[in-house]
């Protein structure tokens, strides 16, 4: 799978929180809502600017606190196709590909906000296409990447009724 | 080579060799959702074609979050609850019966058990030797159906403490202690796995409150050998034939290792608005406090409020500090008034709220006011956790919550020792 879009930078330490601020948790049940104030708390105008397909990139223990699937939710609804960053918080880790969002972790020091980016899933490869640098990440298990392709958790367990090691094949 | 105490369990579960960084299909022993991530949990499993949950007896749905309920948004979320736990023929744990982490170890876990649950918390269940770690509601939706997950074995950190606790110094403030060394990513994706003499000593209160922890490093479980202490916890709770001996090989391979001297720990507070910022309780001194919260799934057990109310005995909550005690379950509960622990802390001036999550989420029994400072026995101070970002939370012991109340300002528990 080959992702491209503009970056848009975040520091470390990008919260649940930051993703859905406090004061809308009364839209929690409303979430294309909710989406339009996604990561209000990090940068105001991000949901106005976003457009399908960009990446979000952030620094250090992106996503930290609650074990709330809203969060990855939003994000994606938002149109983002992959968050990148330094490294991801255990939970929405898992959550956001559940919730068929690609989470890469590489080093994400070269990359400025409005860079245009080119992802290549399977390869582990991110290339910038501002700067012409490039950084690997770990490729990703097949599990995971087998969920990805199919949009999440819930398509992917409906399409193969149980975990497949290599989804590929048994298809 | 030697394997580490989540490689041995999740050998043991997937039928594979199960090495740190492996992808394994892991089955699972026991399931759970709360009343905080339950109600998704149970539309995910709805909107897709599950028709039955996989394990019933072993499916959990605890209403403890917010209960009894402070709003009718979250009653018809208990309804919700009730009505798929009945229909699943699963367990219902409702309210008053106490906190999800709590009751999994009393009635539930077990060495070399696989125990997934929809709370970040569900780590506690390490302390009985048990791979217990928490996922997102998807996650837990699908275990439910299929009676199994997918995991990635995780790396170990090997943390050795050896020593004596000296008078005053609890579990906690060992747990503290390490997560200000490494900090609260410090074992992000990995365990925790603890022993060493102090360990192997240490009360099932006490491992619970570590394992409970783990993840406030980041880490994915907290695992405790099983061992004498298991055996009798097991034993203790009628459920002896569940012992099996784990521990980790002397030759198995870790990420690296940590060790404590527990002889040199003080009382140790985490300061606001993070669980990494701590400091010791005497360097405190001074600092005042509006409300003392003894509770949580972290040290609401008969240990913990046994030594709270050593300390409160005889004596008063200072008039500008309210103390709030939550007990762990209903049974802790029944036992610390059988022990006339409540009463002592009823006379003390204690405010006694009913086994369950209450103050320690910010819903409801103990939200702060502004610009107030509480210090709990919980495990999180995250900016507004307790339901006002305009408050201050330190954790600490149960002691160090106790001398705190006396005084109405953070003090060194040893002072009343
Ligand atoms: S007591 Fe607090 S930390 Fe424990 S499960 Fe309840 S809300 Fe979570």
């Amino acid at each position: 799978m080959m992702l491209k879009g503009k970056a848009f930078k975040f520091g470390d330490g990008i919260s649940t929180d930051h993703i859905i601020p406090g004061k809308y948790l009364s839209l929690r049940s409303n979430l294309p809502e909710l989406a339009k104030h996604v990561l209000e708390d990090a940068d105001p105008t991000f949901a106005k600017r976003v457009q399908k397909g960009d990446f979000v990139v952030g620094g250090k223990n992106f996503g930290l606190g609650s074990s709330r699937e809203h969060a990855p939710i939003v994000i994606k609804m938002a149109g983002v196709s992959a968050i990148l960053a330094k490294s991801v918080a255990r939970i929405f880790f898992r959550n956001a590909i559940n919730v068929g969002l690609p989470v890469l972790i590489c080093n994400t020091d070269n990359i400025k906000e409005g860079d245009e980016l080119e992802v290549d899933l399977e390869a582990g490869k991110v290339k910038n296409l501002t700067n012409g640098t490039e950084v690997t990440f770990s490729k990703m298990p097949d599990i995971m990447l087998g969920i990805l392709n199919e949009g999440g958790l819930i398509p992917y367990i409906e399409k193969y009724k149980d975990f497949v090691v290599n989804p590929g094949k048994n298809a | 080579m030697g394997q580490t105490l989540a490689e041995k369990i999740l050998t043991a579960k997937s039928g594979t060799n199960a090495r740190a960084g492996d992808i394994v299909i892991a089955k699972v022993d026991v399931v759970f959702a709360t009343d905080s991530t339950g109600p998704l949990t149970i539309r995910q499993f709805k909107e897709s074609s599950f028709e039955a949950v996989h394990n019933p007896d072993k499916t959990i749905l605890f209403i403890d979050h917010s209960a009894p309920s402070p709003a009718k948004e979250l009653s018809n979320d208990h309804i919700l609850m009730r009505k798929f736990a009945e229909e699943q023929d699963s367990v219902l744990s409702d309210i008053g019966e106490g906190i999800c982490h709590q009751l999994i170890a009393e009635d539930w876990a077990g060495p070399g058990d696989v125990i997934l649950g929809a709370d970040s918390h569900t780590v506690t269940g390490g302390a009985l030797g048990a791979f217990a770690t928490g996922m997102g509601s998807t996650d837990i939706a699908v275990a439910m159906a299929l009676g199994k997950t997918w995991l990635r074995v995780p790396g170990t950190i090997r943390v050795i403490v050896n020593g004596r606790l000296p008078k005053g110094v609890y579990a906690k403030d060992i747990i503290l202690h390490l997560i200000g060394r490494i900090g609260a990513d410090g074992a992000t994706y990995q365990s925790l796995e603890f022993g060493g003499e102090t360990i192997d000593k240490l009360p099932m209160s006490g491992r619970l409150t570590i394992a409970n922890m783990a993840v406030e490093a980041g880490a994915k479980v907290g695992l405790f050998p099983s061992d004498n202490v298991t055996q009798e916890y097991l034993r203790s709770r009628g459920r002896s034939e569940r012992y099996i001996p784990l521990q980790p090989d002397r030759d198995a391979v870790y990420d690296s290792a940590i060790e404590i001297n527990a002889a040199e720990l003080e009382p140790t507070v985490a300061k606001p608005h993070t669980v990494d910022n701590t400091a010791l309780a005497k360097e405190l001194k001074g600092v005042r406090i509006d409300q003392v919260f003894i509770g949580t799934c972290t040290n609401a057990r008969l240990d913990d409020i046994a030594i709270a109310a050593g300390i409160l005995k005889g004596k008063k909550r200072n008039s500008h500090t309210r103390l709030v005690v939550g007990p762990a379950s209903q049974e802790v509960m029944l036992a610390a008034i059988k022990e006339g622990y409540i009463a002592t802390l009823i006379e003390a001036g204690a405010t006694i709220v009913p086994p369950g999550c209450t103050g320690c989420l910010g819903v409801h029994m103990g939200v702060l006011g502004n610009g107030e400072a509480c210090l709990s026995t919980a495990n999180r101070n995250f900016k507004g956790r307790m339901g006002n970002p305009d408050s201050f939370i330190y954790l600490a012991s149960p002691a160090t919550a106790a001398a705190t109340a006396i005084r109405g300002e953070i003090t060194d528990p040893r002072e009343f020792l």
